[in-house]
């Protein structure tokens, strides 16, 4: 038996990639976020409302990543705003090298801020790097306020944390500990930002525009 | 199910491996972070799945999984994280930072060679 040592990243492959796109925003000075949920959290609905409220402000492109359908990146071009629908086909998450291929669709001249919709699953997209400049999770409320504890990988790697859907709180048919909630995401990461929304209402979401384009400021310096 | 995934690399870099060394595999290490973590028993299962037929056919994986440490901001020791009840052992109570998580990594391959 001969025994040699390797030492070598099982998904370098990727990271390959995802340093080349690092690259690429950096030359474009485009700030890339990579918004990974679960399935039905209101990622899409955070994105249109976002884009269309923003629209004097941010020019934003998105890629959107889902099994099947381009349903996601009608709904985004239905705002004007540019789209690419990736279709994994079964994987359960986007790689590196579908975004490398995603940003030759998308006018990146012209935008400020590229985001990424991952494939609805709160495990398996948080293990490939995209060259994004951060991750966001979204969680809403309908998932429970447990989330952070069962899934601790995402939450601890993303920049901020909306919590979706907080107009179904109050009314009793959602039991959800909003405290709890934000102080199991700030035990593992404790710069997280996290923002109470609802993109059906509005309500929060300027704390969240705030956020966002004070981040797209300072990727531009 | 990235695992399947994981399992389609980690054999790319084996068979690699094995035409440089012109040696069967018999078995690989493998290694993991408590963040980007790989679940053993389908990992194996994938892995079996994609080396069928291959010369990685019958190479056994030996995952290790390393946890997560972080240093506590109060007393400065470094700790192993317990994801569901992250605390500094010794403070129990504070904020600690989290150090940076093992990545997914190939160790070592064993091949099998000519003599005993």
């Amino acid at each position: 038996m001969k025994k040699i040592g390797v030492g070598k990243k099982i998904l370098s492959e990727n990271e390959k990639f995802a340093l080349d796109n690092i690259m690429f925003f950096a030359e474009q000075k485009l700030l890339c976020l990579n918004m990974i949920s679960s399935p039905g959290s209101g990622k899409t609905t955070i994105l249109t409302r976002t884009i269309n409220d923003l629209k004097d402000k941010i020019k934003v492109g998105v890629i959107e990543g889902d099994i099947q359908t381009d349903i996601d990146a009608e709904r985004i071009k239905a705002t004007g705003a540019p789209a690419v629908q990736i279709n994994t086909e079964g994987a359960c998450h986007l790689s590196a090298t579908q975004i490398s291929a995603a940003l030759k669709q998308l006018p990146v001249a012209d935008l400020d801020l590229i985001l990424i919709e991952n494939v609805g699953n709160l495990v398996c997209p948080s293990a490939f790097e995209l060259g994004e400049n951060g991750k966001i999770v979204v969680l809403s409320v309908a998932e429970g306020d447990d989330k952070p504890v069962k899934y601790p990988a995402i939450f601890a790697k993303s920049k901020a944390l909306l919590i979706n859907k907080s107009d179904l709180l109050g009314g009793g048919q959602v039991e959800f500990d909003m405290d709890r909630a934000k102080a199991d995401a700030q035990r593992l990461n404790k710069t997280i930002e996290i923002f109470p929304i609802s993109a059906k209402t509005g309500a929060g979401m300027s704390a969240w525009y705030d956020w966002l384009i004070r981040s797209v400021a300072k990727n531009r310096t | 199910m990235h695992e399947t995934m994981v399992a389609q690399s980690l054999m790319t870099i084996i068979l690699e491996e094995a035409e440089k060394q012109r040696a069967k595999p018999v078995s690989a290490k493998i290694s993991c972070g408590t963040l980007n973590p790989v679940n053993d028993e389908v990992l194996r299962f994938a892995f079996e799945a994609v080396a069928k037929d291959t010369s990685c056919e019958g190479v056994e994986l030996h995952i290790e999984h390393k946890p997560i440490r972080a240093r506590c901001n109060n007393c400065g020791r470094e700790f192993d994280v317990e994801l569901s009840d992250p605390a500094c052992p010794a403070c129990e109570t504070g904020t600690f930072e989290l150090l940076p998580d093992a990545p997914l990594i190939i160790e070592e391959i064993s091949f099998q060679t000519d003599e005993p």
